[in-house]
């Protein structure tokens, strides 16, 4: 490295760069231009991954004899082909609800419980836990989800059947429980750790001075988390929400080994059946001829379309807090 | 003064208030365990979990109910809370460990070194026998070219993001990757299918899938060396760029040295996480019995695509071989994970705080 | 209702480490009483042990007796969270919470005690409010995030805020050290009010401002770096800004060291 910084005049143009030797420019200049490049590629790529699945599924719906929106059938090997995606909007729909419904009380309370319940110690390993846990492949999941949540369940969904059977939603007529629900759970303990993980980083920012506000007016542990706590980390969890619902709907390999499919949707979220968009897919697809997997990118653009209007609403909210944040601080 | 602020005196004078002992709450779980149990077995619930269920509804009940008699409706309520959160971690602790256990337990029946160098090749899939050979190259070749493309696009994003972004090209790079990060596999592996096997009509093969992993792992990439290189302080490269070096050559020998620790870090995390999908290689790579070891022609498998396989199969020599193929890739991405976070610790950036 | 505080033999520990040791003082209610004395030396968690916010700390642990006219502040049953409620705290920086308006600030304390009507309510946010000089200020802008108003407006507003659950004891942390010195010069006129209904403690960097505002002065050091704060001596503010018992005393207060 040289440091000629002989007094020339360009060195006025650009205070910090007083260094003016052409290979420098040059070398700044490619530089500069792949690093560029990357990130134009990268939005190359965001435009062709809309622009390819648009086409296909153009040509996909412009066969379905169906209506691709309501109709109940997913039939692609007869010509004319009739499909539609009401039954897998609706199960992706039910079952992530099921697992928002489940995994965000549970993963708030275990992140207050690391951020200001548990000792020290605990906190910090059950972090690290819930941390790894995020990395346990969606397979892994499944297989587990399939070979033992399933079993398991039955004798709850009997009680349910038992007690709440009349509501309609909440009968089961036996049989492996390999339904709606049970992908709700399994897709709840599978979004938890990040949903976890997102909440108790933003409950860990919450300002100490706030906190010991809060305890100076005499306000208990709940009472400080009900204070200070919550109000300022309602929009992290809000997010973190969002960003597993986002997981949720997308989940594929999980949920295709645990939901035994048909093309109804059933009155009981216990009864197996129903279907979901990622998991339609990844189960037709090795039977699918040249126009079947055609209908299957047309399903899987309306799941690409659902999950990037969720992340982009959590997105947003994370954005904005930044500049509530800033603002306030 | 009014009857408000008496009311708050008078409850201020006297800071004597009636309290629960402090082996009160572990009493309380010795208790409720008891009646859980007893509960359970008088209900018939042969299931351990369904008896700890409800112990922890009693134990929540009972505490709220004693804190409420004994030290009023605030301290009861900071009881509830308190008895919440700690059911809540219980409750998601059970599942998690159990998964845990389930994969080790299970997975250790067949998981041997024949099971590591052996295919699927000619083996009868309801008997015992074969491994996963096929499977952990596959899986490592797909991984390593996802990471030999996502990589150098990913750090060079993030450096523009960085070092040079500013105005609507790097608002709008910022923007898609967040985008990216939300992109189901399922999809990129359908974009890969539409774009390369549907119109420029390639076969199957592991660098399809590789490509759509590299698209999973790019906004990985990006997010966590952006971070890093964030905390690299600017002080470091105005002593470089005062000292007359040229801009590009202070983020090649300044600010990447610096940062070189956290995004290791990062690019691990990222092909641990994509080393666990399957869905775009049921797309893209089709899935092969036997060894393929050129990633560039014909089918090939993966581990997770092979524990779907061997579930798909349905018999116990199969499921047998699905476990130990899933301890397998457990065992490969923590030993990732815990690598890549002790890099981490080890070279913290100094980010001068 | 002022009350006096009557400390004997306290000592605090970080941990293992010792903070403060063995001070001994009485706080005479109606009055200020500041404690001064260089970085370090524990005054701030001398303080923090008067509303047992000390053991919020990690690790943070209290020994010795601190009687609230008769009853001991670690007495055994006694609730840290009604002792804070007696005593009331001002901090180094404004806190008011962030996504709560100016109201809901200084009503925050009240709110946690049961429930109140909103005329009620509306009725002590107003006295506090005037109380802390505040009222003339925010009084159009009630429903305005308490985090829009300028620092001293905001240390202000955590004052109402204190004030408004009529604590016995008033503690405050070097509540003007992120204030510019006309905000200061406010908040030193409005502890002169306050000492006329509160006991009011302030911890302060700034001499001047001790002598300015309080009736007693505690002088507070440290042998060394790692060795515990002690209480030097107290007395009458002019007795120790003119001539005071111990030498250390005048040595700081003459600038020659700390």
């Amino acid at each position: 490295m040289k440091t000629d910084i002989a007094p020339t005049s360009s060195a006025a143009g650009s205070p910090p760069k007083v260094r003016t030797r052409s290979t420098g420019r040059a070398g700044d200049k490619i530089f500069l231009g792949l690093s560029r490049g990357s990130g134009i590629a990268l939005l190359v790529i965001m435009a062709a991954i809309a622009a390819f699945l648009t086409y296909r599924a153009a040509i996909a719906i412009s066969k379905d004899e169906a209506n691709f929106l309501t109709a109940f059938e997913w039939n692609t090997s007869s010509s004319p082909m009739r499909f539609g995606i009401a039954v897998l909007a609706y199960g992706t729909v039910v079952s992530s609800i099921i697992a928002m419904l489940i995994a965000v009380p549970i993963a708030v309370g275990i992140a207050l419980f690391i951020s200001h319940y548990a000792p020290r110690r605990l906190a910090t390993t059950v972090a690290y836990v819930i941390d790894l846990l995020a990395a346990v492949p969606s397979i892994v999941y499944g297989l587990w989800g399939a070979l033992f949540l399933v079993p398991h369940l039955t004798g709850l969904y009997t009680w349910f059947d038992d007690y709440l059977g009349w509501t309609g939603i909440l009968s089961y007529q036996g049989g492996a429980a390999r339904s709606l629900f049970t992908v709700g759970i399994l897709l709840a303990i599978m979004i938890l750790p990040i949903v976890t993980s997102v909440s108790r980083e933003v409950f860990r920012q919450v300002p100490k001075m706030h906190e010991e506000a809060a305890l100076a007016l005499g306000a208990t542990r709940w009472e400080v988390i009900r204070m200070a706590v919550l109000p300022f980390g309602r929009s992290g969890i809000i997010s973190a929400s969002m960003l597993g619902l986002g997981r949720a709907l997308g989940e594929t390999m999980a949920v295709a080994t645990v939901l035994s499919p048909n093309f109804l949707i059933e009155t009981s979220l216990l009864d197996p059946g129903g279907g979901t968009f990622a998991q339609n897919i990844a189960s037709r697809f090795k039977e699918a001829g040249n126009d079947g997997r055609d209908a299957l990118i047309a399903s899987g653009l309306v799941l690409f379309v659902i999950t990037l209007l969720v992340n982009g609403a959590a997105r947003m909210i994370i954005a904005r807090r930044k500049e509530y944040s800033g603002t306030a601080a | 003064m009014s009857t408000v602020v008496d009311k708050n005196a008078r409850h201020g004078s006297s800071l004597q208030q009636a309290r629960l002992p402090g082996w009160a709450p572990y009493a309380l779980v010795v208790v409720s365990l008891a009646l859980g149990a007893g509960i359970g077995t008088a209900l018939g619930m042969g299931n351990p979990f369904q008896m700890g269920l409800l112990a922890a509804l009693v134990f929540i009940v009972a505490s709220y109910a004693l804190g409420a008699v004994v030290e009023g409706g605030r301290q009861a309520k900071n009881r509830l809370a308190t008895s919440l959160v700690w059911v809540c971690f219980l409750l998601a602790v059970v599942p998690l460990l159990s998964l845990i256990w389930e994969t080790i337990d299970r997975g250790r029946t067949v998981l041997d070194g024949y099971f590591l160098a052996h295919s699927m090749e000619g083996v009868q899939t309801i008997l015992p026998g074969g491994g996963a050979y096929h499977a952990i190259i596959g899986t490592l070749e797909q991984v390593g070219l996802a990471a030999l493309i996502a990589v150098p696009i990913g750090l060079l994003t993030a450096i523009y993001l960085v070092e040079y972004g500013r105005g609507r090209l790097a608002k709008a790079v910022t923007f898609f990757v967040d985008v990216m990060t939300g992109i189901p596999s399922i999809v990129a592996g359908l974009f890969i299918l539409s774009f390369w096997i549907i119109i420029l009509g390639f076969s199957y093969s592991g660098f399809a899938g590789a490509m759509a992993l590299a698209i999973l792992m790019m906004p990985i990439v990006v997010r966590s060396t952006e971070e890093m290189l964030k905390l690299v302080p600017d002080e470091l490269r105005e002593a470089s760029l005062a000292l007359g070096v040229p801009k590009w050559r202070t983020i090649l020998k300044v600010v990447l040295p610096t940062a070189i620790g956290g995004i290791t870090t990062g690019v691990m995390l990222a092909v641990a996480r994509i080393a666990g999908e399957s869905a775009p290689i049921v797309l893209l790579v089709f899935g092969a019995t036997g060894i393929n070891n050129n990633p560039f022609e014909g089918a090939q498998s993966s581990l997770p695509y092979y524990i779907y396989e061997q579930w798909q199969l349905g018999n116990e020599a199969s499921f047998n071989r699905a476990w130990a193929a899933a301890l397998v890739l457990i065992a490969f991405v923590m030993i990732l994970n815990l690598v890549a976070r002790g890099i981490a610790r080890w070279k913290a950036p100094k980010s001068g705080r | 209702m002022a009350k006096r505080i009557d400390i004997s033999g306290l000592t605090a520990y970080y941990g293992t480490h010792k903070a403060i040791e063995d001070i001994s003082m009485t706080v005479e209610p109606r009055s200020v009483t500041a404690f001064i004395g260089p970085s370090g030396c524990g005054k701030s968690t001398f303080l923090r042990t008067l509303n047992r916010m000390h053991e919020v700390t990690v690790g943070g642990r209290v020994e010795g007796k601190v009687m609230l006219d008769d009853e001991n502040l670690y007495g055994s049953g006694v609730d840290p969270v009604s002792v804070r409620r007696t005593v009331g705290m001002v901090f180094q920086r404004p806190n008011p919470f962030p996504t709560m308006s100016i109201f809901e600030n200084v009503a925050a304390g009240l709110k946690l005690n049961g429930s109140y009507k909103k005329s009620e309510l509306g009725h002590v946010v107003e006295k506090s409010l005037k109380g802390a000089n505040l009222w003339n200020e925010v009084k159009d802008r009630l429903n305005k995030p308490g985090a829009g108003l300028s620092g001293g407006q905001q240390q202000r507003l955590c004052i109402a805020r204190a004030i408004a659950v009529e604590p016995d004891v008033l503690l405050m942390d070097e509540p003007c050290s992120a204030l510019d010195p006309i905000s200061t010069l406010a908040i030193e006129d409005l502890i002169g009010e306050l000492k006329e209904r509160f006991t009011i403690v302030i911890v302060t960097h700034n001499m001047q401002q001790a002598a300015r505002v309080s009736d007693r002065t505690a002088f507070f050091n440290l042998a060394g770096v790692g060795q515990p704060g002690k209480l030097i001596e107290i007395d009458e503010t002019e007795r120790i800004f003119s001539n005071p018992s111990v030498q250390a005393t005048e040595d700081y207060i003459s600038g020659r060291f700390g």
